[in-house]
C-alpha cells in the first residue's frame, strides 16, 4: 500500500500547542499485526472521513499490559499501566477510542484505579455516535444484501455489555444480518482471550477457533464481522482450516464501512 | 405418659436444628478463613440482584426446560415450609392442623400444597431422568459422590412429598369417618385419589398410617436439613447472600492487586531511596504471597461461591475449553475449591487451627494444565445461575503461578518477555509503533 494519511502524534499536538477530539489507541496488533495494520488504516480513514481531530501516542505507546494481567502477572500489567498512565496524563488525556476489545476494557476498567481516569470508547461505539452525530455517513455500496455474521469479542460484549453498537453500524450498511445460534451474552470465544494468542492450546480434541468458525459458518455467511484484531486472526485461521477462504472473508466492522464507500 | 409424643418431638426438633446450627457455623468459619474484601458498597443495588437472581430465578430460566422445572420445585420447598411450620406447632404441643382457623383460607393452602406436591414429584422425576437416562453432558460427566449426591437429593424430594400425601390421605379418610381428634379441615385435590388405596381399613389402622407418615415427614426434613451440609445443596441458603455479595463491576474488569500497586508506585518514584533499610516494625513481618496457591489465598467471596456452587455444570457446558475437548472445567474448580475447603477446615475441628497436611488446592486439586486452558472469556461466569465468579480463582491461581514461581507456560514468558523489552506481546522495537503509516 503506497498512500499515507497524516496521522499525527499527541507530541507533535503538543508541539503545537494543540489538544486533539481523541485519542487514537492503535495497540500492539493495531501497529504490529499485518492483518491488523488494515484495520488500524481504515478506521484512520474513517476518521479522516468524519473530520475528526484525532492524534496516536505513536512510539510513546506502549502495550496496556493485558496478556500480561490475564496470564497472572500483575507486575508486568501494572508497570505497562503505570507508565502508559503517565504518557497519558502529561498529554492530559480525556477520550480515548481503539480498535481492539481488550485495550478497550484495560483502559476503561483496570486503569482507573491507577490513576488513569479517561473515558474510553470502542471504535464501533465511537463510529456509531460520529454516525448519531451525523459527522459519518455510512452507506450499503458493495455490501448491501450480503449475508453478514458479528462475531462478539469476550471482552466488548459479555465483559462490558456491548452488544449493539457494532450490529446498528452493519445494519446501516444493509446488509442481510444473522446471529450465530450462540450470539451477544451466549457467545463463544473465539480463543484468543486469557492470553491464549500467545501460546500454543492445552490438549483437547479440537481448537476453539474451529469450533467458533463451525458456529459462523452454520449461518453460510458472505462475510464474518469482527470487532477485534484477536477475533480476526482466530476466525481467519478457522476459515482456511475450513478452506472457505475464497468464499468467505472475515473483515472487521471499520473495513467494512471504509470499504463501503471505497475511501 | 401423654406427653411423651410432645417430649421427644421436641428432642428431635432442637437435636436436629442444633446439629445443623453446629455445621453452619462451621461454614462460616471456613469461609471466613478466606482474605477479606470489601461488598459492603451499593445496598440497593446488591439486594435488588438478591431479589432479581435468587429470589426471582432470573437465570435459572435462561434454560426453560430446567429453568422452569426449577422453579416449581422452588416455590414448593418455599410455600410448603408454611405446612412445616404447622407441623411443628403441632408437634409441640400435641394439636392437630392448628392452623384450621383459617376456614376457607386453610382449604386453600392445603389444596395448594398438595398441587405444588404433586408438581414437584412430576420434576422431581424429569430431573431424575434427565441427570440418569437422557445423555447430558453436564449431568454424566458426574461420577462417584457427586453423582450419588445428586440422586440422593431427588429420593429425599420424592419420599418427603409422597409421606405428605399420604399423611393427608389417611387424614382425608379418618375425617371421613368422624374420627376422634380428625376434624373436617383442608382441601384434597391430591391425595383424595391416593385415599381410596386405605379403603376398608380400620380407624386405628387408618391413624397409625397418619402418625407413622406425619413422624417419618417431619423427621425426614430435619435429615434432609442436616445432610444439606454433607451434600452440594447449600445452595438453597446460600444462593441468597452468593447473589448479594457478586461481585458488581463489569465481568471484564479484574481487581488490580494493592500490595504490588505499592511495589509499582515505589519503583517508579524517582525519590525512593533504592538502599533505604526497611522500617523497623516491618523487618520481620513475611512479605505478602501473591495469588493463590490454597484456599486460605482466596478471598471470603470466592470461598462462599464453593460453598454455593450446586454443581448444575452450566459453567462448564458453556466452557470454550471444556467443550473442545481441554481439561478445565470451572464446575471442577469450584467443586475442587470447596472440598478443599473442607479439608482445611477438618483439619483445624482436629487439630484446633490448622496443621500443615502437605497439600494444597495447587497442584492437589487443580492441575497447571486446567488453568493455562482459561480463556478467560467469561463465559462460565454468565451462566452460573446464582453468580459465582469461577475465572477469578483461575485468575488468582495463575498469579501465583507466574508472579510466586515463575511458572507460566514458555510461550507466555516469551510474550512477557517481549511486554517488557519492548513494550509490545511480540519481538517488535517500540520505535516501529508508527510504521503502519508507511507501508
Amino acid at each position: 500500500m503506497s498512500e499515507t494519511v497524516k496521522v499525527p502524534t499527541m507530541a507533535e499536538y503538543m508541539a503545537e500547542g494543540k489538544k486533539p477530539e481523541v485519542l487514537f489507541w492503535v495497540g500492539c496488533a493495531g501497529s504490529f499485526d499485518d492483518r491488523a495494520k488494515k484495520i488500524t488504516k481504515a478506521f484512520v480513514k474513517l476518521l479522516h472521513n468524519a473530520n475528526v481531530d484525532f492524534a496516536v501516542l505513536g512510539t510513546e505507546e506502549s502495550c496496556t499490559g493485558d496478556p500480561a494481567k490475564r496470564s497472572g502477572n500483575e507486575f508486568l500489567f501494572q508497570m505497562q499501566a503505570v507508565t502508559n498512565i503517565e504518557v497519558m496524563n502529561a498529554y492530559e488525556i480525556k477520550k480515548v477510542v481503539t480498535a481492539c476489545p481488550h485495550c478497550f476494557n484495560t483502559l476503561k476498567n483496570e486503569y482507573p484505579a491507577l490513576g488513569g481516569d479517561y473515558e474510553v470508547m470502542h471504535h464501533t461505539q465511537f463510529l456509531k455516535s460520529l454516525l448519531d452525530e451525523g459527522r459519518l455517513t455510512v452507506e450499503g455500496g458493495k455490501f448491501k444484501g450480503k449475508r453478514i455474521t458479528f462475531h462478539d469479542p469476550c471482552y466488548l460484549g459479555r465483559a462490558n455489555n456491548v452488544y449493539e453498537a457494532p450490529r446498528d453500524l452493519l445494519r446501516k450498511l444493509e446488509v442481510e444480518l444473522i446471529e450465530m445460534k450462540r450470539c451477544k451474552r451466549n457467545g463463544l470465544c473465539c480463543g484468543a482471550g486469557g492470553a491464549q494468542m500467545f501460546k500454543e492450546p492445552e490438549p483437547g480434541i479440537k481448537d476453539v477457533n474451529i469450533e467458533r468458525t463451525e458456529d459462523a459458518l452454520e449461518t453460510k455467511p458472505d462475510i464474518i464481522a469482527a470487532g477485534c484484531p484477536f477475533c480476526n486472526t482466530m476466525m481467519t485461521d478457522g476459515v482456511k482450516n475450513k478452506e472457505k477462504e475464497d468464499s468467505i472473508e472475515v473483515m472487521d466492522v471499520a473495513e467494512l464501512i471504509a470499504n463501503a464507500q471505497d475511501l | 405418659m401423654q406427653y411423651i409424643p410432645n417430649i421427644i418431638f421436641v428432642i428431635a426438633l432442637i437435636a436436629g436444628i442444633g446439629y445443623f446450627t453446629k455445621n453452619i457455623r462451621k461454614v462460616i468459619r471456613n469461609i471466613r478463613l478466606g482474605k477479606d474484601v470489601d461488598r459492603t458498597d451499593n445496598k440497593k443495588e446488591r439486594f435488588s440482584n438478591m431479589m432479581r437472581i435468587a429470589f426471582g430465578q432470573s437465570k435459572m430460566v435462561r434454560r426453560p426446560i430446567a429453568g422452569i422445572l426449577h422453579v416449581i420445585v422452588y416455590i414448593g420447598f418455599i410455600i410448603i415450609n408454611i405446612e412445616v411450620l404447622e407441623i411443628i406447632i403441632d408437634g409441640i404441643f400435641g394439636t392437630h392442623r392448628i392452623f384450621r382457623f383459617l376456614g376457607g383460607f386453610y382449604d386453600f393452602l392445603i389444596g395448594s400444597f398438595e398441587i405444588l406436591a404433586l408438581l414437584v414429584l412430576v420434576s422431581v422425576f424429569i430431573f431424575w431422568i434427565r441427570r440418569n437416562v437422557i445423555n447430558i453432558n453436564r449431568f454424566k460427566s458426574l461420577k462417584g459422590w457427586p453423582k450419588n449426591d445428586g440422586n440422593i437429593i431427588l429420593y429425599f424430594e420424592v419420599v418427603l412429598m409422597t409421606l405428605f400425601l399420604t399423611m393427608n390421605a389417611a387424614d382425608l379418610q379418618l375425617q371421613n369417618l368422624g374420627a376422634d381428634h380428625y376434624m373436617k379441615a383442608g382441601a384434597y385435590p391430591v391425595s383424595q385419589y391416593i385415599s381410596p388405596l386405605f379403603n376398608g381399613l380400620s380407624e386405628g389402622a387408618l391413624v397409625l398410617i397418619e402418625r407413622v407418615a406425619w413422624w417419618m415427614h417431619i423427621i425426614g426434613i430435619l435429615i434432609f436439613l442436616n445432610y444439606l451440609y454433607f451434600s452440594k445443596h447449600l445452595h438453597i441458603l446460600l444462593a441468597f447472600p452468593n447473589t448479594y455479595y457478586g461481585d458488581l463491576k463489569p465481568k471484564g474488569q479484574m481487581d488490580n492487586l494493592e500490595a504490588v500497586t505499592k511495589e509499582v508506585m515505589l519503583m517508579m518514584d524517582p525519590n525512593a531511596d533504592p538502599f533505604a533499610a526497611p522500617p523497623e516494625d516491618e523487618a520481620e513481618v513475611e512479605p505478602e504471597k501473591f495469588g493463590a496457591s490454597d484456599v486460605m489465598d482466596l478471598n471470603w467471596v470466592q470461598l462462599l461461591n464453593s460453598y454455593t456452587c450446586t454443581e448444575c455444570g452450566r459453567c462448564t457446558s458453556e466452557c470454550p475449553a471444556n467443550q473442545t475437548g481441554k481439561k478445565l472445567s470451572p464446575r471442577k474448580i469450584m467443586m475442587d475449591t470447596r472440598d478443599r475447603l473442607q479439608e482445611v477446615g477438618d483439619n483445624i475441628d482436629n487439630n484446633g487451627s490448622f496443621v500443615d497436611d502437605g497439600k494444597q488446592l495447587l497442584n492437589d486439586y487443580i492441575t497447571q494444565e486446567e488453568l493455562w486452558a482459561c480463556t478467560s472469556c467469561n463465559a462460565c461466569v454468565e451462566a452460573c445461575p446464582v453468580s459465582i465468579d469461577p475465572l477469578s480463582i483461575i485468575l488468582d491461581m495463575r498469579r501465583y503461578l507466574v508472579m510466586e514461581q515463575s511458572a507460566a507456560p514458555s510461550d507466555l514468558n516469551n510474550m512477557m518477555s517481549n511486554i517488557e523489552n519492548n513494550g509490545a506481546p511480540w519481538p517488535f522495537n517500540q520505535m516501529d509503533r508508527l510504521n503502519w503509516n508507511q507501508e
